[in-house]
């Protein structure tokens, strides 16, 4: 588990030049001001984590549990509540506000998003597939994926044989993104390289658990 | 309007001069060579600007010993001195890329008459 965690949405990405006049791929992510609603701890609930909400909301759009659950808390309703799983939440208190700052620039991080759904898609974009021949003979079977299986022994299919599906529109998780820079004032942050997810999605970063600095 | 330019028009360069396809531009290189700094000059030909904001780009033909050479700079990169316009040509395309084709005195980029 992670020591920090902030959640943000996806604005896009660009570029940088560096101190060595490298250009440095970068996501934009938008850090707004979290707002602490509920802290699960270990005697209560058996794991800790904070759980936060983001942005404003009608209250006239809540639901009566929503409502009350944010009155308990006596914090503003937000766009929605995210659960951050921490090691250690003794030095956060409901109500308190966690911003960008709780990254800084040079650390590492992991970002979770839902990836884009890509619909049904065929084995070679599911899966990397080689596909079939485009010419000598190929028939109606460019994009196949071929045999799946054998014949009367064992007489099926295995379970789990890589087929075409549904595709994306799942938790995926990219390690070790390094922040290049962390603004709480203009509620920004900058991670190097690409970030899962559609611009506008939620995002969850948190310290590295891999690797690490 | 795009949604990652309050990031982009920090690194923005404002200082070149508007220079089209065409053109003839000396492009002033800042290179790092050890713990030296000097600036290069690589001169010729603008024969394409690509993209644009931050990630604009645009290449520079010249013929160095008989031998075409093209450079391709992004234009807001810092390691840019300076760029200048010597020469504003009278060309009908945006990208010339057929120079690339031509020889000798065909290989030149009419200039502009006003």
């Amino acid at each position: 588990m992670a020591n920090k965690a902030i959640v943000a949405t996806k604005v896009g990405m660009t570029q940088l030049w560096d101190q060595d006049n490298n250009i440095v791929p970068v996501t934009m992510l938008q850090v707004k001001p979290c707002r602490v609603v509920q802290i699960k701890t270990n005697e209560r609930d058996g794991y800790t984590a904070v759980q936060v909400t983001f942005g404003q909301k009608d209250p006239r759009k809540l639901s009566k549990p929503e409502a009350g659950h944010f009155t308990n808390a006596g914090v503003d309703a937000g766009e929605r509540l995210v659960e951050l799983r921490l090691d250690d939440v003794s030095t956060i208190e409901i109500g308190q506000e966690l911003s960008a700052d709780v990254l800084e620039a040079g650390e590492k991080v992991d970002v979770t998003a839902v990836s884009r759904g890509k619909g049904f898609a065929g084995v070679m974009k599911r899966h990397n597939f080689a596909g079939q021949r485009a010419s000598h003979g190929a028939h109606k079977v460019h994009r196949a994926p071929g045999a799946i299986g054998a014949c009367a022994t064992p007489g099926r299919v295995f379970r789990g044989t890589k087929m075409a599906g549904r595709m994306g529109a799942e938790k995926v998780t990219t390690l070790n993104l390094t922040v290049v820079e962390a603004d709480p004032d203009r509620e920004l942050l900058l991670v190097r390289g690409s970030v899962p997810g559609p611009k506008g999605g939620v995002v969850v970063i948190r310290g590295a658990i891999k690797g690490g600095s | 309007m795009h949604s990652t330019d309050f990031v982009d028009k920090l690194q923005l360069r404002e200082d070149h001069p508007d220079f089209k396809p065409g053109d003839t531009v000396k492009v002033h290189v800042r290179v790092v060579e050890g713990s030296r700094e000097r600036t290069q000059i690589f001169e010729g030909y603008v024969i394409a600007r690509k993209n644009s904001g931050i990630r604009e780009t645009f290449t520079v033909r010249k013929l160095s010993f008989g031998v075409g050479v093209e450079r391709t700079f992004p234009l807001h990169a810092p390691t840019l001195a300076k760029i200048e316009r010597i020469a504003v040509g009278d060309v009908r395309r945006a990208k010339l890329y057929y120079l690339r084709d031509r020889i000798g005195k065909k290989a030149r980029v009419k200039e502009k008459r006003y």
